[in-house]
Parts: structure tokens; sequence; C-alpha cells
């Protein structure tokens, strides 16, 4: 499924799992289950021996899954092996794709139901030639803002974006966090353009997650606290979490002031 | 020959370099960028620079006329002595310059990964003499084979912060300090050590440790009257190589030797290689921030790396040797453990010089293929090699 079709039925809950954790082959009845328990989109992580984007929570689970057997071929077995009707995106590191070959890499992700991709090492200055491969296979190239990003700068970001833009919710890596920042629901507030925004890096409950769609965004990414349930093995926990953050984002939803233009 | 010449504000050497990080180290980065071009143009900047390198660092430092290495060779060998450098070896060229800017740039505090602990060393030294709190990452498996070098550190009042992801090493270590950076920038400095990473560092460190080449080249010039058929350097992440190399890039017939460690062999294993040869045997890809050339399986997984010497023991290498590689303009070579060992004793006893095991790759290589060096050759020295005691005498044992 294409990811703006999905945006059709904004606010999202997006669902981040790092592939191959904690084996590959358990890894696409998560996929089933975690979209049977509301999530919208699915971030299947690739996991790479070098996760500079990452706290230690996903870096662990990187490390397990590459213990597992994880690579680039198998990713894209069970990215195939997961089919649900919602969409699914890519999430990992350039040199992964790099070594693939761009066009190839593109064409697996087209080939195996992938409709995006999020690279976090790779901002739309590096992104021309993977921007080029995305487009030969219809598959989005999201990009990130952060906290830090000067206005200009972000302009050209979501100018640049495709199927979402992907706002990093806090400066520091990925994991979990106990509040929603002031400096967050500024970023939400500044972003320009009509793109999709899609709010991530330290939401793990359904308050926070209501919080960021009530600031105005179109979509609540969670991804540490889900890879750190899985690793406890609580995957029942985590369907619950993830029937509580969906039932908080459509409440937050619905409470939300409509958008005017 | 002008284009092997990169300007300062150049973010890619041909198709090498660049800026693959996560966005909010883009601009700091840029700030950094920013604030470093700005700098190297006032000459305010600079005095102060040149005054800490010649009252504090002990610059200039001399270029030795090797004369019983000499012998040996059958040609004339000089050594470039930066192991008489504050601290006992050339890291501290490039901590101060940097330290100096991160102070005008109103940062507090330092922070920097180390492998061998010779730049978490320098860093620690520039931490206490300018003001800065300092925290130096270190892989514990590094810790454990620097203990030395971790108190040291401690000395000088810099904490050392265990890293224990991935291989626990000198590569992880940067993955650490990066992940500190993305949170901390307002008030940090991320003091890189080598000439590698996103840009402006790769043109940064080249820049403050090209005061090696600069003094090489003026030194050679008044001694022999001309310039030396060859410079042989270590190269780990390529911060002396690069320095020494620099200033010479445009006399063609100066041959410039990149000297990498060949460790065990030049085999590798699914997730190891037993060397470091990234220049030389490596392939394109992306580690902390740049594209060059780097160590990986075919997945893009990067490999570990091995060296006896841990300050050669990284799966990448800086940008800017990959294209000055690709160019033809600097040769790679590689010199594995015993070679390294063989120079580390043969300069010790024909000069009463300790190398640091470092740059003992690049006397080891010489020993080698004396006739790669010409009749007037130039070896840098990167360090000294009190650090590596320990780590010979277990070698020996063995």
């Amino acid at each position: 499924m294409k990811i703006s079709e999905a945006f059709i039925a904004a606010p999202l809950l997006i669902v981040y799992i790092c592939a191959g954790d904690p084996t590959p082959a358990a890894t696409p009845d998560l996929v089933r289950r975690l979209a049977a328990a509301g999530a919208d989109i699915i971030e299947l992580g690739l996991p790479h021996s070098d996760p500079i984007a990452d706290g230690p929570t996903i870096q662990a689970a990187a490390q397990r899954a590459i213990a597992a057997g994880m690579n680039t071929d198998v990713y894209f077995q069970v990215a195939a092996e997961a089919d649900v009707a919602i969409p699914k995106v890519f999430m990992g590191y350039y040199n992964m794709i790099y070594a693939r070959g761009l066009d190839r890499f593109a064409g697996d992700c087209a080939r195996s139901g992938i409709t995006g991709m999020i690279v976090p090492d790779l901002p739309p200055e590096e992104a021309g030639p993977l921007q080029e491969a995305c487009a030969k296979f219809d598959v989005d190239l999201i990009f990130l803002a952060a906290p830090n990003t000067p206005a200009e700068r972000l302009k050209m970001i979501e100018k640049e974006t495709s199927g979402f833009l992907y706002l990093v919710a806090r400066t520091g890596v990925t994991g979990a966090q106990s509040d929603i920042l002031q400096s967050t629901r500024d970023l939400i507030a500044r972003v320009p353009g009509s793109k999709p925004k899609a709010v991530g890096f330290g939401i793990s409950t359904p308050a926070q997650a209501a919080e960021v769609i009530a600031a105005g965004a179109d979509a609540a990414i969670v991804g540490s606290v889900c890879v750190d349930l899985i690793a406890r093995g609580e995957v029942e926990r985590l369907e619950q979490l993830i029937r509580d953050m969906k039932a908080a984002v459509k409440a937050a939803g619905k409470s939300k002031a409509p958008i005017v233009g | 020959m002008h284009s092997l010449i990169s300007d300062t504000s150049a973010v890619k050497f041909g198709r090498y370099g660049g800026l693959f990080v996560p966005e909010t180290l883009v601009p700091p980065l840029a700030e950094l960028a920013k604030a470093y071009q700005r700098l190297m143009k006032c000459e305010d900047f600079k005095e102060e620079l040149n005054l800490a390198l010649k009252t504090f660092a002990g610059r200039p430092t001399p270029l030795y006329y090797a004369r019983n290495l000499s012998q040996k060779l059958g040609r004339k060998v000089y050594l470039k002595r930066e192991d008489l450098v504050h601290g006992g070896a050339h890291k501290l060229n490039n901590t101060l310059g940097q330290a100096l800017v991160a102070k005008k740039m109103g940062k507090t505090r330092l922070i920097a990964e180390t492998g061998a602990g010779q730049h978490g060393v320098a860093t620690a030294i520039v931490g206490a003499n300018l003001g800065f709190e300092t925290q130096v990452y270190m892989g514990e498996v590094d810790i454990e084979r620097q203990k030395m070098n971790v108190y040291r550190m401690q000395l000088m009042g810099a904490e050392v912060i265990p890293v224990r992801s991935g291989s626990r090493t000198l590569k992880d270590a940067i993955n650490e300090a990066m992940r500190d950076w993305a949170s901390s920038f307002d008030h940090t400095h991320y003091l890189l050590g080598t000439a590698a990473g996103a840009h402006p560092f790769p043109s940064m460190v080249r820049d403050f440790q090209s005061v090696i080449g600069k003094e090489a080249r003026s030194q050679i010039l008044q001694a022999e009257g001309r310039l030396p058929d060859s410079i042989t350097a270590c190269v780990g992440g390529g911060s002396n190589a690069m320095g020494i190399f620099a200033p010479f890039l445009e006399d063609e017939d100066v041959r410039l030797l990149a000297v990498e460690a060949g460790g065990r062999g030049l085999g590798k294993t699914d997730r190891i290689a037993d060397h470091g040869a990234s220049l030389g045997l490596g392939t394109d890809g992306v580690l902390h921030g740049a594209l060059t050339k780097i160590l990986q399986d075919p997945y893009g997984q990067i490999l570990e790396s091995y060296s006896v010497a841990a300050g050669l023991d990284y799966p990448g290498v800086g940008p800017e040797l990959a294209f000055l590689a690709e160019k033809g303009r600097v040769l790679t070579k590689i010199a594995d453990d015993k070679t390294a060992m063989r120079g580390f004793h043969a300069l010790s006893k024909l000069e009463g010089i300790i190398p640091a095991l470092e740059s003992a790759h690049a006397v080891g290589y010489a020993l080698q293929e004396p006739e790669a060096l010409g009749d007037l050759a130039i070896i840098n020295i990167s360090g000294r090699g009190d650090k590596d005691l320990a780590t010979v005498m277990d070698y020996e044992n063995l």
C-alpha cells in the first residue's frame, strides 16, 4: 500500500520493529500481529553493525538480529512474507543500501511490498542518487527534520521528502523518554508546507502519542518501547500497548481543531 | 596537479567525503565549518595557535638525520620527530587547534574518542590546559590494553567513559561520541582525532596537522637543498600521513608512501578482518559520516579490523587519502605486525629512538623495501613507543 493512501485516515500510528529480532523467522508474524493490533504503517528496521542514530535499545536489537542471521537478502524475504494491508517502510543506514547498489535496493523494496524508505544518516544533500533510484520504483524517500533544523533548511527538507516528513522529537538518539518537550511542539508548529508530519524518537506511551497528535502531527511513531517488549518476549503486552496507543491517537485526532487551509 | 589540492571548504574529495550524518548533526557540523573557516582567516587566532604550538607543544620538532639507519638502508633517511611533541605524539597539533576553535565558539565541554589512548591523552591535555570539562569515549577492550593511558587521562582531569557496544574498540567509541554530540552540541565540541568523518573534520584535521609537512619541507630544503624522493608515514585514519603529505601534494617527484597495518595477515572472516588496510584492501562505503574506503562484508556491515598497533586498528580511512590513493598520488603499502616489530627494534637499537608501534609500521616498511624510498627519504615518526612496551613484551612472549 502507498503511504499517501494510509494518510487519508490520519492521524496514524506508525510502529517500528527491528527485522530479525529475536529471529528472522519470527518477524513476519510479528508484523501481522502489530497490523492487527492497529498499526497503520510498519517501519521495518534493517540491522546495521554501526547504528549511530540509535540508542542502546535498538543497538542491542540490531546485534541480536545480526547474530541470528539477519542480512539484506533475508530482510527482503522476511519483508515479502509479512503480507499485510498497511504500508511497510524500510528503515536503515545508508551503507547497507550503498553496498547492495541503489537501484537494486530500491527494486528489492518494491518487489517485497515496501513502499517507503527512511535512511537516518542520509540528509537530502547526499540523497540525489537514492532519490533517483526510488523514483524509478515508485518508492517514497522520507527525510528527517530535528528541533535544531533551521527554518530555511526545514523548508528544503519538507520540499524534498516524499510520503511524509519524519520529525525527530528531540536531539540525540532513539529511545524512550519521560515527556514531550516544548521544542517538539515548536518543531511541529513551524514546519511549512502540507505534507504529512510524523513525530518519532522518545514516544513510548499512549499519552505521549496523543500529545504529539494534539500538537498538530499527523502520525506518532513508536519504536524503542516495542523493541524492548519484543526483547522481553512480551508480545501480548506489546499488542495491548499498540491498541491503547491507537485509541489515544484517534481520540486526540477527533478532539483536535480542524486544520484550516 | 592543481586538482589534487583540496580547499578547506571542500565537502568532497572527488567522490569521497561528504556529510552522511543524522539530521541533528547537520547544523552543528555546519556551525563548526563556518567558525573554522572564519578563524583560519583571523591573524589573532593563528598567532594564538602558533604560540601554543611553540611554547606548549614544543614545536618545531626536529628533522633528524638518522645516520645509522641511513647506513643500514644504503640511502639518506631523515626522521620527522613528532614523537617529541608534548604528550608523545602528533595528536596534540590537532587537539590544540580544535580546542582553540571550540573556545572561540563558546563551548565548555570536549568529547573525544580514543583507540590506543593517544588522542584521548592529547584531548585531556588541552582540556586541562584550556579549562574544558573533558570526557573521552574508549572501547572496553582498549581500556583493558591501554591502562596507562587511561590513568594519564584521568590524572589530567578527563573522565574516561567505557564503550560496551559493538566490537568495544575505536569504531564504537566514535559511534558513541557521535551519539553524545547529537544531544550535547549546544555546549560541547566533538574533538575528532583523525582526518576522517564528516565535513569539516577531514579538512580541519589535515590543516592542523599540516604543520608537520610545512616544517619538514623547509627543514629538508635547509639540510639538503632539495626535496626528498619519498615520504613514508603510517596510516590508520590518516592524520599524521595527511599532515606530512599535504604540503608536498604538488611536488610530483616526491613519492608519498602510506603504510597500513597488515596485522596478522590479509585474510578475513565473516565479522573480522585480520588487518587494518582499508585504503589498500577496502571498498567504497559510508562510515562515520563520510564515503571512503572501508572494510565491510558484502552486505555493508562494518568488519572489525586488527593490528598490534591500536592506533592503526580502524576499519576506515580519511576520505582525502582515499581520493589521493585512487588518483595514484599516494601509494598504499602494507606492513604486518612482524614487520612493525622489526621496525620497532631496529629504530630503538640503531638510533636510540623507541617509536610508537604505529610509526614502527613506517620504519618496518622502509627496512623491507628500502629501494622504494629513493636516495633521500623522510619517515614520519608520529609518536613515541613508551605506551607500547607492555604490548611488545606480551607479543614477544607468545
